[in-house]
């Protein structure tokens, strides 16, 4: 168990059944009163912020959290599935659940799925992904200003903004925490 | 590097005030054998072997209430303090304590003393009439700002804690509905608080239900406390009894009987004395929101 002296930004609690990230936390002593921890907490099921107050010497359980290398096998009605590769589990996300990610998840690609008490909650992809580019016209000639870009459709049907030289077919490295272009991998 | 230097001005500002005013620069012990009783300020004991201990000081104040008794009638320390469990953007185990004392004064003298206190200190360090912490404008050349603890939490709080004290709520409210409200465009004055949360604090000839105790805020930085302070040996006696049983009941240790300061205590005079954070006044008048950024090797605690 946490008690209040231990609540910092980055601790990961349960309330109320659900797992919370403190993502601010204030040390307060207002006058000769008593010790107050002001956090704002993030609960990591939704991504909702609330703010709370607590006196010292409360307890907080901590959250059981635990990561885990899993491959993504592949999206139907029922969500995004991955797979555990050195036990051959299998669990499936939610649309929600899986957020952004979903714009840069390619099968087979490996990612950190998150489990709280053995529920999938989350996934974080790899920082760089590489992507094959499915659709974009051919840049408007003259138009070479530097920085010039253009739109291009990736594999996952998701829409970047890539510079003119880019041609359909090429494989690009894309920073998964931007959604931006890094470079070009392979024609 | 920038704002230590800075600091060192503030200091030397917050001296030249003083002795100007004919306080006499004091020492007292940071190692000593009790302190006064306080259910939520606890102090660093420090063993001695064969059972025994000292304590490092959460605040000079008993000692220097007994060097008033003495015979001096205005005196000023700049000390380390110590308490432990504080660490925070706001708050250091180990800090820098400014307090001053001044015999037949009272509350109201303090406030004005602040007034003028950070004044000097503003305009050494060139942010005169204008300072600005966090974003925020504040003029210091006008009247602070001054609004009671009742009308304070019967216009932000909804409730009035003289009438109804509640002591677990007042802090709650404290932090959550009525600081806020004192991010003002000049330092605020918070006084008369209920009798209950002034330990040392004289009561009001006017009320008794409030003592005369003052909190200046500054930017959202809750900078100093002061009292007409508390020279009534029986009620000093029986308060002091009420904190020890209160620290009991949280299971702390009380600290030993203060028996020299009670002693000495006969013999105080009417006196008025405040204590100031200069680690908060340096970060005040160099906008910096951190605490560890205007001293030389934060220690935050374990």
């Amino acid at each position: 168990m946490y008690d209040s002296s231990d609540l910092r930004k980055g601790l990961k609690i349960v309330i109320d059944g659900t797992p919370y990230i403190v993502t601010d936390f204030q040390f307060s002593k207002p006058g000769k009163g008593q010790a107050l921890y002001r956090c704002k907490l993030k609960n990591m099921m939704t991504g909702y912020t609330m703010d709370r107050t607590y006196r010292s010497g409360e307890k907080f359980e901590p959250a059981n959290l635990d990561e885990v290398q899993m491959q993504f096998l592949y999206k139907d009605g029922d969500g995004f599935h991955f797979m555990d590769t050195q036990k051959y589990e299998q669990v499936a996300l939610t649309e929600e659940q899986v957020g952004e990610a979903k714009n840069f998840l390619k099968e087979n690609m490996e990612v950190t799925v998150l489990f709280f008490d053995s529920t999938p909650i989350d996934i974080t992809l790899p920082i760089f992904v590489e992507l094959q580019v499915t659709k974009s016209d051919p840049g408007v000639r003259g138009d070479t200003a530097t920085g010039a870009t253009k739109p291009a459709t990736l594999e996952t049907g998701y829409v970047i903004q890539v510079p003119l030289f880019i041609e359909e077919g090429d494989v690009l490295k894309i920073d998964t925490r931007t959604g931006e272009y890094v470079e070009r991998v392979k024609r | 590097m920038q704002r230590l230097r800075q600091r060192a001005l503030i200091l030397q500002a917050v001296r030249n005030f003083f002795i100007s005013r004919e306080f006499l620069e004091v020492q007292t012990p940071v190692l000593v054998s009790t302190l006064a009783p306080e259910p939520y300020i606890e102090a660093i004991e420090v063993p001695l072997g064969k059972g025994d201990s000292l304590y490092l000081i959460t605040s000079p104040e008993l000692n220097l209430k007994r060097l008033l008794a003495k015979g001096f009638e205005h005196i000023f320390q700049i000390t380390p303090a110590f308490r432990k469990n504080e660490c925070g953007t706001k708050h250091l185990t180990e800090f820098t304590l400014l307090e001053w004392y001044s015999v037949y004064k009272d509350y109201v003298w303090l406030m004005e003393c602040c007034e003028e206190l950070l004044r000097h200190a503003a305009k050494v360090v060139g942010n005169w009439p204008v300072i600005e912490y966090g974003g925020m404008k504040m003029r210091l050349d006008r009247p602070f700002y001054r609004i009671s603890v009742q009308e304070a939490f019967i216009q932000w709080a909804g409730w009035d804690p003289v009438a109804n004290y509640d002591a677990d709520r007042f802090d709650l409210d404290m932090v959550e509905k009525v600081e806020p409200h004192l991010l003002m465009n000049r330092p605020v004055f918070l006084y008369d608080y209920p009798a209950q949360c002034a330990a040392l604090a004289r009561r009001s000839s006017k009320d008794i239900r409030v003592a005369e105790r003052v909190e200046l805020y500054a930017g959202g930085l809750e900078l100093a406390n002061g009292f007409s302070e508390l020279t009534d040996v029986k009620e000093q006696i029986q308060r002091f009894q009420e904190d020890m049983e209160r620290m009991s009941a949280m299971g702390r240790r009380p600290y030993p009987w203060p028996a020299a300061f009670l002693n000495s205590l006969e013999l105080l005079p009417d006196c008025a004395g405040m204590a100031m954070g200069v680690d908060r006044l340096v970060m005040l008048l160099t906008d910096a929101r951190v605490i560890d950024e205007v001293v030389a090797f934060p220690f935050k605690g374990v």
